[in-house]
């Protein structure tokens, strides 16, 4: 007589048991991302994504590589330490991408049975193709008095003056050069 | 090799699944970068802020910040000598389009920039019921947008205010400090474009930052020292009504 006796209900129970952990077990590997846990409780391929995003402002690395002239004038004066697209704005940028030609008949049965992602349209650098992605000139007016427009909440130590009394309407760079702003220095050329 | 009807069946499919995942491509990995030779951080010097804006706009270009929500941006105080409790704080459109005059009077006035303080201990990554935002190996508070239900417990955890959520995509935002570029060798789009080196990107693992010699010699100040967040954005000269 064994101790099994009667107890088949028991094992067709267990055996339910085992055979939903194995479907859990399946329907996870599927379900849970690949890179999950790689490094923590999240998705480690996200940090790749994020890395992914397009630059906008090339850095002034690469502009001084081109212009060491204006770098130079630059280092030497007072906005040493402005980078250049503090004030000529971000000079990597997406263009528009280009206007393909009309897709036949093939093209768009293909397009029907596989979807392809459409594709962002490529970042360009103004340091890779100057006349693609061009700065455009900043206007002295309110570049200029975006930072040194008089205010008391500013340092004190910092250059400010009273926009309406410094120059009696005059544009900045008739009296300073923007790459080197003190006087002695010169207006723009 | 042939294929009778039965095996193309089973396998056009799966090519087609196949080919679509060759097709979507990987993500651009930057193969010079380390995480664990990293530990970034944010050196604010408050002293040198001018209050101009070109950080927020910066940011705003280079992640696609929509507008009316700030992944950074600045405030302005206004403080009396007698009540450091209660100081007047403005911050239009983020500072975005600069500030108002302010006319000397007897008060105290002074800008703040204001970010993620990208926390070693952060409240808003623990709180996420799905794994979604995390710190990084290199220190860095991310979130995964793609794994995001956009609930906002994160928003609401912020102690500082620094995420939100977007308006198009429906799932938590913030400042990823630009991982983008610095995982690239550059350094942040509002580092970059700030006028006076008000703001510094920091790698306290790397030994010959100055931020080193800089935390040694200043009176500096994580905002809300008493959350014990691991606050990695450092404020030099932070006057104690800033909150």
């Amino acid at each position: 007589m064994s101790v099994f006796k009667d107890a088949g209900h028991l094992f067709r129970f267990a055996g339910l048991f085992v055979l939903a952990f194995l479907i859990f077990l399946v329907v996870r590997h599927y379900v849970v991302p690949k890179s999950f846990g790689q490094y923590g409780h999240y998705r480690g391929a996200a940090m790749g994504e994020i890395a992914a995003h397009p630059v906008k402002f090339s850095g002034h690395d690469a502009c001084e590589a081109c212009h060491s002239d204006v770098a130079e004038k630059k280092n030497a004066g007072k906005h040493a330490h402005v980078n250049c697209e503090a004030c000529h704005g971000a000079l990597a940028r997406r263009l528009p991408a280009p206007a393909e030609p009309a897709p036949d008949m093939l093209q768009k049965l293909v397009a029907l049975a596989i979807p392809r992602p459409v594709a962002d349209p490529p970042v360009v650098r103004h340091a890779d193709d100057p006349s693609s992605v061009v700065p455009e000139r900043p206007d002295t007016a309110v570049l200029c008095a975006r930072c040194h427009a008089a205010s008391a909440a500013k340092p004190k130590g910092f250059p400010q003056v009273v926009i309406a009394e410094h120059s009696n309407g005059l544009p900045c760079e008739t009296c300073h050069q923007p790459h080197s702003p003190a006087i002695d220095a010169g207006g723009a050329k | 090799m042939k294929f009778n009807r039965r095996q193309m069946l089973i396998l056009l499919p799966a090519a087609a699944v196949a080919w679509k995942s060759v097709l979507a491509g990987t993500p651009e990995d930057s193969p010079n970068y380390r995480m664990s030779d990293h530990w970034w951080g944010m050196l604010i010097d408050v002293t040198k802020c001018i209050g101009c804006g070109n950080c927020v706009r910066a940011c705003a270009t280079e992640n696609d910040v929509p507008d009316g929500h700030f992944r950074t941006w600045v405030e302005r105080y206004h403080v009396t000598d007698e009540d450091m409790t209660e100081p007047q704080v403005i911050s239009p459109n983020g500072g975005k389009d600069g500030f108002p005059m302010a006319q000397e009077d007897d008060k105290k006035y002074f800008f703040v920039p204001k970010m993620c303080n990208q926390c070693a201990d952060s409240p808003c990554t623990q709180v996420c019921p799905v794994g979604a935002t995390f710190v990084a190996p290199d220190g860095v508070v991310l979130v995964d947008q793609k794994y995001c239900l956009g609930c906002a417990y994160c928003v609401q955890a912020c102690p500082y205010g620094c995420r939100y959520i977007h308006p198009q995509k429906d799932v938590a935002d913030k400042c990823t400090l630009c991982y983008h570029r610095i995982t690239q060798g550059l350094t942040t789009a509002c580092c970059e474009t700030c006028p006076t080196g008000a703001r510094q990107l920091v790698d306290l693992k790397n030994p010959k930052d100055p931020i080193h010699e800089f935390l040694k010699t200043h009176n500096v100040q994580v905002l809300k020292p008493q959350m014990a967040t691991g606050a990695k954005a450092f404020y030099n000269g932070l006057d104690g009504s800033v909150r």
